[in-house]
């Protein structure tokens, strides 16, 4: 039998893109939760270039870079395709997740550690590249289409990590009127049960994260 | 009905140079068009409206960009020859992450070494032998980080080659003394025709970064 572990953390966003896959396709696995700041060494290991979660091991072989490691997935478990069989699509597929974490995931994250005109300039940046991502959902209810898929798991943190980070700092990124596609999609992605019930605990996320902001934001002078 | 393939690329851009290589390497004949990028063509603008970059390939007029994107598109439907990704899943993850990590890595300390001074560009010199010594490391003794046959990983990082001369001369070192590997491996590929046929001469990559750099003021 197949062996598989995964090593995450109880919050990272990045891991549950892989578990939302594994479980997705029905897939049973371990889990092996990190300490970041006290890496086992099976992890420096199976990771020494990055030393990052989240790492599959299939069969004693490592598979890192949360985006790999779903085509990974789908390449190895046929059932329940996340990726659409048409190169033009897996290639457009491919371009968003991309988009995805090289553009919106830090613009956003650029609003949730600045204070002032900085964070004002950065929800300029981060609603622009919203504003790609919600024409993506046209005539769609999910990014794959009828079903969730690889461009949805890549947004994932949208559904519940950004309502977070909205909540510390007091700042709304997507509003139902500017950006009612992808309100939609969060509702509809957020309660799909496979999704649902893999949530980290909500209370310990604004714990973690409100620290992280004042760290932020004490390290610069108030505009 | 005969495919038709469109290039918009700019002859020095080593991202563009992957794609070039794997049209090459599976012998699709395509239109070559090279922008100017202070003037962008509206083709440009209209096929990549989100980045506004270059490479991007439209194939049947539908636009494919980011070069490691178009090289796996041109290999999925060109999927009958001269296989650029290996066909085992694991082997095709181990690619795409070395692909990834060049992405990653070298455009960044490039930067670090052409626009900084003293100390800081000290530390970009020693981090760019750090990444290519990783490299080193994974490409072994293999000829080819593909293993025997020339792959995804190679054609990610060589075009990187045609640099080569201009980061030496503008960072101040010498990269065969410190990473001969990597240098006898470049060299092993350009006795490919595709690679050959693709890779400006460094020289001619040099004096255009030159330019570059007197124009905007760099250095």
């Amino acid at each position: 039998m197949a062996e598989l572990k995964l090593f995450r953390t109880w919050s990272t966003p990045f891991a549950l893109r892989v578990v939302w896959a594994l479980n997705l396709k029905g897939i049973q696995y371990d889990t092996i939760f990190e300490d970041l700041s006290n890496k086992s060494s099976l992890l420096l290991q199976y990771n020494p270039i990055y030393k990052k979660v989240p790492v599959l091991v299939h069969n004693g072989k490592p598979l890192v870079e949360s985006l790999l490691i779903l085509e990974y997935i789908d390449e190895t478990w046929k059932q329940t395709p996340l990726l659409p069989e048409d190169p033009s699509e897996r290639a457009t597929a491919r371009f968003w997740a991309k988009f995805g974490d090289d553009k919106v995931l830090l613009s956003v994250w650029n609003v949730f550690i600045k204070q002032g005109k900085d964070q004002e300039e950065a929800i300029v940046t981060a609603q622009e590249n919203l504003g790609f991502v919600e024409r993506q959902l046209t005539g769609k209810k999910f990014f794959n289409g009828e079903t969730i898929g690889f461009v949805d798991l890549a947004f994932g943190w949208l559904a519940n990590l950004l309502s977070v980070w909205e909540e510390i700092c007091g700042v709304t990124l997507i509003d139902h009127e500017k950006f009612p596609m992808l309100s939609e999609w969060i509702q509809n992605f957020a309660g799909a049960p496979i999704i649902k019930e893999s949530w980290p605990p909500r209370d310990k996320l604004i714990t973690k994260y409100q620290a992280l902001r004042e760290v932020y934001t004490s390290k610069e002078a108030p505009k | 009905m005969a495919d038709e393939v469109v290039l918009l690329d700019f002859w020095p851009s080593m991202f563009g140079m992957r794609v070039r290589i794997a049209l090459a390497e599976k012998g699709i004949k395509y239109e070559y068009k090279d922008e100017d990028l202070r003037n962008k063509s509206p083709l440009l603008l209209e096929m990549n409206p989100i980045h506004k970059k270059i490479p991007v390939l439209i194939h049947n007029g539908k636009p494919v960009c980011e070069s490691l994107i178009i090289v796996q598109y041109i290999d999925e439907v060109w999927k009958d020859r001269c296989p650029l990704l290996p066909i085992d899943p694991y082997q095709r993850a181990h690619s795409r992450f070395w692909a990834d990590f060049v992405d990653k890595k070298v455009i960044e300390v490039l930067m670090k070494i052409s626009t900084t001074k003293g100390e800081e560009k000290e530390a970009g010199k020693m981090e760019f032998f750090e990444i290519f010594k990783i490299l080193e490391g994974e490409l072994g003794d293999k000829p080819y980080f593909g293993g025997e046959t020339f792959g995804f990983v190679d054609l990610s990082l060589i075009p990187y080659y045609s640099w080569f001369y201009a980061i030496e001369t503008i960072g101040e070192l010498n990269i065969e003394a410190e990473c001969p590997k990597i240098v006898a491996w470049a060299k092993k590929c350009l006795q490919k025709e595709t690679v050959a046929k693709t890779l400006p001469d460094q020289k001619k990559v040099y004096e255009y970064v030159e330019q570059m750099r007197k124009k905007f003021g760099n250095g």
